[in-house]
Order: structure tokens, then C-alpha cells, then sequence
């Protein structure tokens, strides 16, 4: 074999942003999560947002470690709190930009509730939910995105429960921008957070991530690169937000597309603090327009 | 993310400028994932024979691929571990053709 050597380096032109004296992170090989938070900072940095106007909130998991290797002011709060920290922050500092970056337990089970809520009241907030269908942490218990038929420490003979569809979950509470991307769907994944980025209002990014050492070892995907295998046979990328039915993610039938795209961008009126002038302008509380979503 | 190949030569072929890219790799940092190697769309990285401290192979340039880099920017972004990136040079041996067009 005559393979030769790239160019050796030992910064990367990303360094700058992240805390890059932590590199290498505790993330297992073949983990996503790395791969959303280089599209965050990336995203972070095309924003024309100043970087100290930048603010990175976790809850607890291994998604959650996003906080801790941002290069922005950043906080890594308790388990499932995330988003009502990030609200205090946006609402107390609204020059601020709040970015959520956690995991699908984190996000939609312990924090279920401030989920549904944040988007209702449409918070000015971007949240990047990493769904690697399971507590990746904790040994890979099955949680609310676990699809039919996987097979979790919690769940041996298989998932029995339909799980969460976050996209359709997002958009009913009221969230004005809402995507589903993979990781190997890595432009369209930077510039969907981007676009939450510059979006006043709640975007909701959902990021399907390879968990290679629990969900994946449990489901026969032996590394990182079967799960993105798997992403890259079953993913069909749509524009409009899809049926709910076609929205789910399901490991039975191995045929059925997984579907994936902008799905919803609107603009609806973000959360504004009761003041003396809070309802000025407000004309009835929404005010909806479409933006067309294209594909990448 | 496969590369498009049409046997029809798009008419501005001549004055298409498609960039070369010199690839860099941290090797301390690879987890030897397979994203970059896997996914390039020129397929221009192997792994290397060598492993790095905590016994990983990390990409090298695969045989003839010294220069089909086209500096997309692929595996920079889907690196987890921000341990590849590459840098636009001017394009060695004039043709100005792809790799994916050898
Ligand atoms: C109040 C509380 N309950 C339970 C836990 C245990 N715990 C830690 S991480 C986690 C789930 C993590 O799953 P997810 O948010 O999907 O992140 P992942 O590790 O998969 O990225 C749980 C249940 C905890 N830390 N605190
Ligand atoms: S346990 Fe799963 S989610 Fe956690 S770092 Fe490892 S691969 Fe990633
Ligand atoms: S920049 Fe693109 S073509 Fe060059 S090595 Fe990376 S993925 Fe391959
Ligand atoms: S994507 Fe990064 S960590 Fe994975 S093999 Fe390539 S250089 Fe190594
Ligand atoms: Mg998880």
C-alpha cells in the first residue's frame, strides 16, 4: 500500500471555537454528538451574531456535555432543566442568544413538559434536541424516541411503545421553525441551526445521532458508521411537514423511509415579558407567514 | 452523498473552477470513526497503517488520490472529533478536472 500522509497539524481553524484544550472529548468513537456541536459552532459563527452575544445551555447526559466544549459563555444545568434556564437567560438578556443543545431524554422526557411549553409561548429560544433514541449515558434504557421494535437494556424484547415524533410534537405546541437532519446530513444540519440561529421565536432542530455503545450495540448497528448507513438507505428528505405516521421512526419495518427536511418556517409573534406595552402590535396574539422551506 | 457522474460535459466545463483541497489530519484526535474515509465523495482518504497514542489509524491520502481533493469541506464538518480540515491550493497539474472525472 502506497498511501501517503496528509498534512500534519495540531490546531484546527474551529479551535477558536470550542474549548479545544478539553480535545480530545470523552465522547465513544462513532458517537454524533461531536459532529452537532462542530455544526453548532459553525452555525454559530456564520450567524453575524458576536460570539460573547452567544449562549449554550445543556441539561445532563452525554448530549448535555455540548455546553462544556463550546467556546461561549455556557451552562450545564440538572437534568431536564435545560430549557427553563435558557429562558431565564432570554428573557433577563433578550441581546442574547440562547441555544439549547441536548439529548432526547433530557429534552422530552424529565424536561417533556418545559419543551411543550417553551415552544406554545414561542421563546426566543434555538433548541437542538440529539436523538440517539435512548439514555446513552445511563446504559442505553429505552425513552420516549425509542422506536417500535429496537431493542433497549430496559426493553430486551423490543421497543412496544410508539415514540415521540418531535418534529409533529414541536409544531402542534407552536414552534415557529422546525427541522430533522442526521448527522450525515451535515450542511443541511449547520445551516437548519442557522437558521434557528437568525430566527426570532422557538426553532427546534431534531439531530439523529449514532449511540455506536448502547442503542447501536443492543440493535446490531456495531459501530457509527452502520447507524449512518442506515440514515443513508432510509432517509428521504420532504419539504412540507410530513403526516404524522410518516414522521415516525420505525426499526420493525427496515423498508420504511425515514423522513427528514425544514419542515416548518413561520413567523409567528416570540414571547414578549408582560409590560406596560407587552400587547402593542400584537394582533391577536399570532400572526402567521410562510416561508417557503426548500430543499438543500 | 454520492458523486453525480454524467457522461453529458456541462457547457461552461471549460471555465468551471473546480478547487483543490491539501488535506490536514490532528491524528491525536482521531477515533478512527470512518466518517471522512467512508463518506468523501472522491473517496480520497484510507487509514493509515500507523495508529496513533490511543491505538487508532487515522486518514492518510489513498493511493492515487494525492491530489482529488476538491476541498468540499465533507469531512471537516462531520469529523465529531475536529480532527481533519482542509485547505484550498492552487490546482496541481493544470487540467482543472475533478477527481471524480479520472
Ligand atoms: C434528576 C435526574 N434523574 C435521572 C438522572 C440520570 N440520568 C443521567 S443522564 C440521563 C438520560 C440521558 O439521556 P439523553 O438526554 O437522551 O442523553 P444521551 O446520554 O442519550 O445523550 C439520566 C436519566 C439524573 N442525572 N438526574
Ligand atoms: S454512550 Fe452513546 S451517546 Fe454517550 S458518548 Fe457513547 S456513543 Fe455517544
Ligand atoms: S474536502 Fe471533500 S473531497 Fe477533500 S478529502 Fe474532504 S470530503 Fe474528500
Ligand atoms: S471523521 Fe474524524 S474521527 Fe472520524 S475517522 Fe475521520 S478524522 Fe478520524
Ligand atoms: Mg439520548
Amino acid at each position: 500500500m502506497t498511501a501517503t500522509s496528509a498534512v500534519i497539524a495540531r490546531d484546527h481553524p474551529n479551535d477558536p471555537l470550542l474549548r479545544s484544550d478539553r480535545f480530545p472529548h470523552i465522547l465513544c468513537p462513532g458517537c454524533g454528538i461531536g459532529t452537532v456541536i462542530h455544526c453548532y459552532v459553525e452555525a454559530m459563527a456564520a450567524s453575524g451574531v458576536p460570539l460573547d452575544n452567544h449562549v449554550c445551555v445543556s441539561g445532563i447526559g452525554c448530549s448535555g456535555r455540548a455546553a462544556g466544549y463550546v467556546n461561549v459563555d455556557s451552562y450545564h444545568t440538572a437534568h431536564g432543566r435545560a430549557i427553563p434556564f435558557a429562558l431565564g437567560i432570554a428573557i433577563h438578556k433578550p441581546e442574547l442568544r440562547v441555544t439549547v443543545i441536548s439529548g432526547d431524554g433530557d429534552l422530552t422526557a424529565i424536561g417533556g413538559n418545559h419543551f411543550i411549553h417553551a415552544a406554545r409561548r414561542n421563546m426566543n429560544l434555538t433548541v437542538v434536541c440529539i436523538n440517539n433514541f435512548n439514555y446513552g449515558m445511563t446504559g442505553g434504557q429505552a425513552g420516549p424516541t425509542s422506536p417500535r421494535g429496537s431493542i433497549t437494556s430496559t426493553a430486551p424484547k423490543g421497543v412496544h411503545d410508539r415514540p415521540f415524533n418531535l418534529p409533529d410534537l414541536a409544531r402542534a405546541a407552536g414552534a415557529s421553525f422546525v427541522a430533522r437532519w442526521t448527522i450525515l446530513h451535515v450542511r443541511q444540519l449547520r445551516d437548519a441551526i442557522l437558521r434557528g440561529l437568525q430566527k426570532p421565536g422557538f426553532s427546534f432542530i431534531e439531530a439523529l445521532s449514532p449511540c455506536p455503545t448502547n442503542f447501536g450495540r443492543a440493535n446490531d448497528l456495531g459501530d457509527g458508521m452502520a447507524e449512518m448507513e442506515v440514515y443513508r438507505q432510509r432517509c428521504r428528505i420532504v419539504q412540507e411537514l410530513p403526516g404524522f405516521d410518516e414522521l415516525d421512526i420505525d426499526f420493525v419495518d427496515e423498508e420504511r423511509p425515514i423522513a427528514v427536511g425544514n419542515f416548518v418556517d413561520i413567523d409567528r409573534h416570540p414571547y414578549q415579558p408582560v409590560g406596560a406595552d407587552a400587547f402593542d402590535n400584537v394582533p391577536n396574539g399570532t400572526q402567521r407567514v410562510h416561508h417557503p422551506v426548500g430543499e438543500e | 452523498m454520492a458523486t453525480i457522474r454524467t457522461n453529458r460535459q456541462p457547457m461552461d466545463m471549460e471555465r468551471a473552477h473546480i478547487p483543490q483541497g491539501e488535506v490536514h489530519v490532528i491524528p491525536e484526535r482521531c477515533k478512527e470513526c470512518g466518517f471522512c474515509v467512508g463518506y468523501c465523495p472522491e473517496q480520497v482518504l484510507a487509514f493509515s497503517q500507523e495508529i496513533n497514542a490511543k491505538g487508532y489509524h487515522y486518514p492518510v491520502l489513498a493511493e492515487h488520490k494525492e491530489d482529488a481533493c476538491v476541498h468540499c469541506g465533507f469531512c471537516n464538518l462531520i469529523c465529531p472529533e475536529l480532527a481533519i480540515f482542509t485547505v484550498e491550493i492552487a490546482r496541481q497539474g493544470g487540467s482543472g478536472s475533478a477527481g471524480s472525472q479520472e
